[in-house]
């Protein structure tokens, strides 16, 4: 039937709140193949969870029909479940149990003998560094050990096929960093296929080599994260000048040569959207300089996948997060929210 | 390797008495209640009722208080568990949907029984006889019981779901009218005709009335019969709905 280790036809699900129905997923055509790294990525409410729910089985879907690891998820959930792992937003071991109880009873649920599980476990807990707190009391650990308990349960029966839903939230940078590193390895040692859900943009960025925009339910652009930048968002230059009106003058002046270039201003700033903006500048700043504008400074940036998310959409990525997405800034948002 | 439903039973058993071996402290924490009790409520009793001491009577009444506190609130564990994300993180392993509330609801056989045993070793002392073949009847009775109410309040966990409150609202609401009506404190047989319907249709009531027979060794006595059967009615509705709830549970 299907080779593909994910593959949806018009996979939907609606939600009943209060007698009005939210169409939470509207008719997703996915294709996953074996050993792909896929990133979801979109705002909070986008669907990413819920299509991540229908996939790992926990939430059957209203319409359409999801093959996951060869089997269908609502007629043979427990074929899918064997081959699949799932690490959730919350966390996966219970509170009051120990870590390494939980890593073992995990791999008794898989089928896998008592002393096969204990090996499995001590295994794990070895290569997530986790052997000097694997026998305390769950709540005790930090929210970063939580994680990576998280990650061995999920990975107790080395599964082909490996779901993370929001795996970096509530984590510090280091352990953001520790993860994604565990991720790529995962992937180059064992070809695991990889599929995550993600608002942080930096994480698609880097670690996905597919780049899955979600909106409203829908897919809006499927592609490597280069690509998608390329084919939906230009370079940008920030020009700041010492008064709002020297920038006023600024932008009828850069109309001339960078032609079909999105120009905005915001107070003494303007923001260039183009093509080529490393050869753009100079000419710019050349012709600003014969105009006898005095620039106060220029920065010239590539485009990230919220620039992308904003010509898609029209809106930006970072609206949902702490960070007031008014500024054409990328860098540096981006910065202030991996600290957030 | 494959499992079955007897060894994903195992699995979900074994995982929720690790806790309780662990921290045993716990299984007295519900004990508190049906100690004091024993402690402030015996003393009022009168010497004896009906030619025996009135702990008699007692006694059988405060363990099944016992069963009823601790197994009513074991729904509270599943409920923290689906607000940690544990039960999600299970619900996407193969485990069967039947073992998850099985399993459960088995594992509160421990507590139950031990703290049966403190009451009862709690009380010889003080003058509480008990027949051993009827006792151990007694306690096998009270553990049926204590699988059906556990399995009970796992089932209102999963219809609650994250709201906590909810819980505690309708489980405190059922707890005081099953504890009353089934007669455990007070003798029913002298009141109102309207309490006595309720305390007949309470399957409590014929469990009670069981395990007083059963601890006076009265093993053939047809309370017996009765309080067996409403024990395994109330085992088999609590599995069955718990594991409707569970085959339906989404995260």
């Amino acid at each position: 039937m299907h080779t593909s280790m994910i593959h949806t036809r018009g996979l939907a699900r609606h939600f009943t709140v209060r007698k009005q129905t939210i169409k939470a997923v509207r008719g997703l055509d996915l294709c996953v193949e074996s050993g792909e790294l896929v990133a979801l990525l979109g705002p909070n409410g986008a669907g990413k969870s819920t299509t991540l729910r229908m996939l790992t089985t926990l939430l059957p879907p209203t319409a359409g029909t999801a093959h996951v690891a060869g089997h269908d998820v609502t007629s043979n959930q427990r074929d899918v479940r064997r081959r699949i792992g799932y690490i959730g937003q919350g966390n996966g071991a219970g509170h009051s149990q120990r870590g390494r109880d939980e890593l073992i009873s995990q791999g008794r649920a898989y089928g896998m003998s008592a002393s096969t599980a204990r090996a499995r476990a001590a295994e794990l807990s070895a290569s997530l560094d986790l052997d000097n707190v694997v026998d305390r009391v769950v709540s005790s650990l930090s929210g970063g050990q939580r994680r990576r308990l998280d990650i061995a349960l999920g990975l107790i029966h080395a599964p082909e096929l490996l779901f993370l839903d929001e795996p970096s939230t509530g984590l510090d940078p280091q352990n953001r960093a520790n993860l994604q590193e565990h991720i790529r390895r995962l992937r180059a040692e064992h070809g695991t296929t990889i599929v995550l859900t993600t608002h942080y943009l930096d994480e698609a960025d880097q670690l996905a080599e597919r780049v899955i925009v979600i909106d409203h339910g829908r897919i809006i652009a499927d592609d490597t994260p280069a690509r998608l930048k390329a084919d939906h968002a230009g370079d940008r230059i920030t020009l700041t000048f010492g008064h709002t009106d020297d920038a006023r003058r600024a932008i009828a002046c850069s109309a001339g040569i960078a032609a079909g270039a999105q120009i905005g201003q915001t107070g003494a700033t303007v923001a260039i959207q183009a093509d080529g903006g490393a050869q753009l500048a100079p000419k710019l700043m050349r012709s600003l300089d014969e105009s006898g504008i005095d620039v106060a400074s220029v920065e010239v940036a590539r485009p990230t996948l919220d620039d992308v998310f904003l010509n898609l959409t029209g809106r930006s990525l970072r609206e949902d997060t702490s960070v007031a997405a008014t500024t054409h800034e990328p860098d540096t948002a981006v910065a202030q929210e991996v600290n957030a | 390797m494959s499992t079955t439903l007897i060894t994903d039973t195992i699995t979900v058993f074994s995982r929720e008495l690790r806790p309780v071996l662990r921290d045993p402290f716990s299984v007295i924490f519900s004990m508190v209640q049906p100690l004091f009790f024993l402690a402030l409520f015996a003393p009022l009793l009168p010497d004896a009722v009906g030619g025996e001491s009135a702990l008699q009577w007692f006694v059988p009444g405060i363990i099944l208080m016992s069963c009823l506190f601790g197994t009513s609130a074991t729904g509270a564990n599943l409920l923290s568990e689906i607000m940690t994300g544990s039960h999600e993180r299970m619900l996407v392993s193969p485990l069967r949907r039947p073992a998850l509330i099985m399993g459960r609801a088995l594992k509160e056989i421990v507590p139950t029984l031990a703290q049966a045993v403190v009451i009862v070793a709690a009380t010889i002392p003080f003058g509480f006889r008990l027949h051993l073949m009827g006792a151990v009847v007694g306690l096998l009775l009270l553990a049926l019981l204590g699988v059906g109410l556990g399995a009970l309040s796992y089932t209102l966990a999963l219809a609650c779901k994250n709201q906590e409150w909810m819980f505690w609202a309708v489980q405190q609401t059922l707890v005081f009218p099953l504890l009353l009506l089934a007669g455990m404190l007070l003798p029913i047989d002298d009141g109102p005709g309207w309490l006595r319907t309720l305390s007949r249709l309470n399957p409590l009531t014929y469990v009670v009335d069981a395990e007083r027979a059963l601890f006076t060794g009265d093993l053939a006595s047809t309370a017996v019969g009765r309080g067996v059967l409403a024990a395994a009615l109330v085992a088999a509705l609590g599995l069955l709905v718990g594991t409707r709830a569970m085959r339906r549970a989404v995260a």
